[in-house]
């Protein structure tokens, strides 16, 4: 049963009790129950599966629950559907972001609410909503007519808030919003949810990032398996507290470290520039080593490891594998050659999820389960059980359609295929991000197992306590070059965002 | 057996063209004067020869379209190579000749599609759109604008599509139907168990992935529209040996009903799924519909909307399908 906090407001803005929904034979709430007061950030947190999208939806109107209550300022509340909520003022915004990216921020901004007469739009009203939505988020300078296309990432979620404004909400629900930021921009999204919750706005917000949760929340609610089984203020829990509740047992180590020692070069970079980005990287990864690389979104660490792995055009520089030069490439050489890339956008490049787990698996050496020259199920759905075992993936066997997995999961079977491919230099962009706690840390066990084997792996990420916790170097990032590459216990989290800011900020001003 | 498997949704989408076919026989079996004419086997035979055209095309369609790409010249390929057999017959190559150099020339035109769709890369709709007048303009060239009718004919292709050698009896079936027969198997198994065949699925599910996972993307797809284009060669020497001339203003609109086969058998128009065994069953249901609707002596526009409605169903029962699983699933759970 979840433990009531002590120091309820007397209202609350929002208050869920005992709300239960089940799909045929499985159960995916069980009674969950979560106060949100007026102002008030509230971060909710669980694993994938815990059933926080299932609350989502039954809080915006898309699905109803089987039994419970939900109040909104002391009156019922049953949304009936999404815009129902919306009207009623719970808005909610998206992990996938909801804009039409050729119309302008402004007309996104009103979409579906255009102020208008007899069917014509009234652009100056439109023009002077938009304006003060943005303002309200502290972000007067968007420009109003730009497309949402030319916009970057973060820029796009600032105008889903200021649209989500316009409907004057009282609670904001807000679906892992920094998944795809950066720090800087994360802190700045921070500073817009502190500007909500003073109007008095309600956020609830989720992430699997808890030290986010503890920078912006004021309580949290812990989802397992549909029950809510922690709630309390953010400042009284520590992390492993929270983790404890999520995952109901204790993880020792997070990050585990076998000791290893750093071998041949197996991958050296000299001067290799790309068409835009990156400039001039130089870099030697050796065998058994984790090298991580952090940057900003721009920095140029996705389009390195897409030069390098032959995705890309590869402009100058030289680039040898296992000391031979191998500059000029295709995917296919590389993969031959023993590097593997894991793309950091799984769903539009990593996997064919209408594909089964078998066939994403042994993709890259369908030769290995051939059998005179035609590919053979049984030695394919074999050699996927294993991978399978070994990853721990929950599946119901190498035939199910990887779409149909969880994101951890999937990620899993994308990492798997590098396994299976026997790769030794494993090139990982943003492999934990957007999944669950409990993944994270298999996926860290692994690439600490594959280290100890003795193989190379370079480990982007812009989360960095994984990075301190995972790698032997780090490197940074920034305007499409390394600025600096370390070994671990030289780096505080300070230096390593100075390093990838401060440097941009240096270099603007000598432009 | 895993029963289990039986319900899930990859068994059901894999069994839906047989199952459409069967709901197609049964109604036809519920006619009584249908059913008294239409299950004769000389008439099998018939409806069987009728299917060969689209049948092969489907063959190389199903490729083209399960790998993403859809190949609107089809019909006028095959007017193209119906035109190609004639004038080959005219020059006096034997049967191995004008069959090897009509599925040659029809596979150059999938190459020239293939290549420009992967060099310059346009959208396939487009270049083959373009192609389809092309194709189309040249056989009328050819044929300098009429049929075209070797005075010598060379009977082994005749033969090819000749059903009227004992018309009462399903044997002997035409050597057409046979190599389609033949060819169908062969296809079915590049297409899902040779490397081929995976990449062509892994490219129409997702092309950054299948160039990620090392797979010669633009490669392949040349080789795909090259082969589609020999097959819808191959399907014009069978429209030749149907009229035993070569007509450049046939198979108009031809390419529609190939596509419609290959999605009445379960293919995606998004890529990544499609069976040969599927698309040939469409192509044999639209040939029972319109064997059907003549015997009953509907008039022509009653078989054209009889098969606008099994292809929109057709497609449909994705949609319909979850439904239906909800359905049992909700009743299960009550129960």
């Amino acid at each position: 049963m979840p433990e009531y906090s002590s120091s309820n407001p007397p209202l609350p803005r929002l208050q869920i009790e005992g709300v239960s929904k089940r799909f045929g034979p499985t159960v995916a709430l069980d009674g969950v129950s979560l106060e949100v007061a007026a102002g008030e950030v509230h971060a909710l947190i669980g694993e994938n599966g815990a059933g926080k999208s299932t609350l989502m939806k039954v809080l915006s109107g898309a699905h109803r629950p089987d039994a419970g209550r939900l109040t909104l300022d002391g009156q019922p509340f049953e949304p009936s559907d999404p815009l129902h909520a919306r009207n009623c003022g719970v808005a909610m915004i998206y992990q996938e972001l909801n804009l039409a990216p050729d119309l302008s921020v402004e007309e996104n901004i009103l979409l579906g609410r255009e102020p208008a007469t007899l069917g014509w739009i009234r652009r100056a009203e439109r023009r002077r909503l938009a304006k003060r939505a943005l303002e309200e988020i502290g972000q007067s300078q968007m420009p109003l007519d730009a497309p949402i296309r030319s916009l970057t990432i973060a820029q796009q979620q600032l105008v889903e808030i200021a649209r989500a404004l316009v409907g004057e909400p009282r609670v904001l629900i807000m679906d892992e919003p920094t998944s795809s930021l950066t720090q800087v921009d994360a802190e700045n999204l921070f500073g817009v949810i502190e500007r909500m919750s003073r109007r008095g706005v309600s956020v609830i917000y989720i992430s699997h990032f808890l030290e986010e949760c503890q920078r912006v929340a004021g309580r949290y609610t812990v989802l397992r398996d549909g029950q809510s089984v922690g709630t309390g203020a953010m400042l009284e829990a520590s992390l492993e507290q929270i983790i404890q509740l999520m995952v109901g047992r204790k993880i020792d180590e997070i990050y585990p470290r076998t000791s290893r020692t750093a071998g041949e070069p197996v991958l050296e970079l000299s001067g290799v520039a790309g068409l835009a980005k990156p400039s001039c990287v130089n870099l030697t990864l050796r065998s058994g080593e984790i090298l991580g690389v952090f940057g900003l979104v721009g920095a140029g660490r996705t389009e390195t490891l897409r030069a390098v792995f032959g995705l890309d055009r590869l402009v100058k520089g030289r680039v040898s594998v296992f000391s031979r030069e191998a500059t000029r490439s295709t995917p296919a050489k590389r993969l031959a050659n023993g590097v593997g890339l894991l793309s950091e956008n799984r769903k539009e490049e990593g996997l064919l999820l209408n594909r089964s787990v078998a066939d994403n698996l042994t993709l890259t050496r369908f030769g290995s389960v051939s059998r005179f020259g035609l590919v053979s199920d049984a030695a394919q759905a074999a050699a996927s059980g294993e991978w399978l075992v070994k990853l721990d993936v929950k599946a119901s066997g190498a035939d199910q359609l990887v779409g149909e997995l969880s994101g951890g999961n999937q990620q899993k079977i994308a990492i798997g295929r590098l396994l299976h491919h026997n790769a030794r230099i494993l090139l990982l962009d943003e492999p934990t991000r957007g999944i669950d706690v409990g993944s994270k840390a298999q996926i860290y066990r692994l690439m600490n197992e594959l280290a100890g084997q003795g193989k190379a792996v370079v480990f982007v990420s812009s989360y960095l306590p994984e990075l301190l916790g995972v790698c032997d170097r780090i490197g940074v990032m920034c305007r499409g070059e390394f600025s600096c590459v370390r070994p671990v216990a030289e780096w505080s989290e300070q230096e390593i965002i100075l390093t990838a800011v401060g440097q941009a900020e240096l270099g603007e001003a000598a432009a | 057996m895993n029963w289990a498997k039986l319900g899930s949704s990859g068994f059901l989408k894999a069994i839906r063209p047989f199952v459409g076919l069967f709901v197609v026989l049964l109604l036809f079996a519920m006619d009584g004067e249908l059913r008294s004419v239409i299950f004769k086997g000389g008439n099998f035979k018939t409806i069987l020869t009728q299917t060969v055209i689209v049948a092969i095309g489907a063959m190389g369609m199903t490729m083209v379209i399960v790998s993403g790409g859809i190949d609107l010249s089809a019909g006028s390929v095959v007017a193209l190579c119906s035109v190609v057999t004639a004038r080959l017959i005219e020059q006096g190559h034997g049967f191995a000749g004008v069959l090897a150099l009509t599925v040659l020339i029809g596979g150059l035109v999938g190459l020239a599609n293939g290549g420009i769709i992967t060099t310059v890369r346009m959208m396939p709709f487009i270049v083959t759109l373009g192609m389809m007048g092309i194709a189309r303009g040249i056989s009328k060239w050819l044929a300098n604008n009429q049929t075209v009718n070797p005075e010598q004919p060379l009977e082994s292709v005749n033969r090819l599509m000749d059903n009227s050698q004992s018309p009462l009896t399903f044997f002997p079936l035409p050597n057409g139907v046979w190599l389609a027969l033949g060819l169908a198997v062969v296809m079915a198994v590049v297409l899902r168990s040779t490397v081929f065949g995976r990449y062509v699925f892994a490219i129409g599910s997702n092309e950054d992935t299948a160039r990620l996972c090392g797979i010669r993307v633009n490669f392949n797809k040349v080789v795909i529209y090259a082969l589609a284009g020999a097959f819808f060669g191959l399907a014009g020497v069978m429209q030749f040996s149907r009229l035993t001339q070569g007509d450049p203003s046939v198979a108009i609109g031809l390419e529609l009903q190939i596509i419609a086969a290959v999605v009445i058998g379960g293919a995606s128009l998004s890529g990544g799924a499609g069976s040969i065994p599927g698309s040939v069953i469409g192509a044999f249901m639209m040939a029972c519909l319109a064997n059907g609707s003549s015997i009953k002596d509907w008039p022509n526009y009653m078989q054209e909307i009889i098969i606008g409605v099994v292809i929109i169903l057709a497609v449909g029962m994705d949609k319909v399908e979850p439904f239906i699983q909800r359905l049992f699933k909700r009743q299960s759970s009550s129960n």
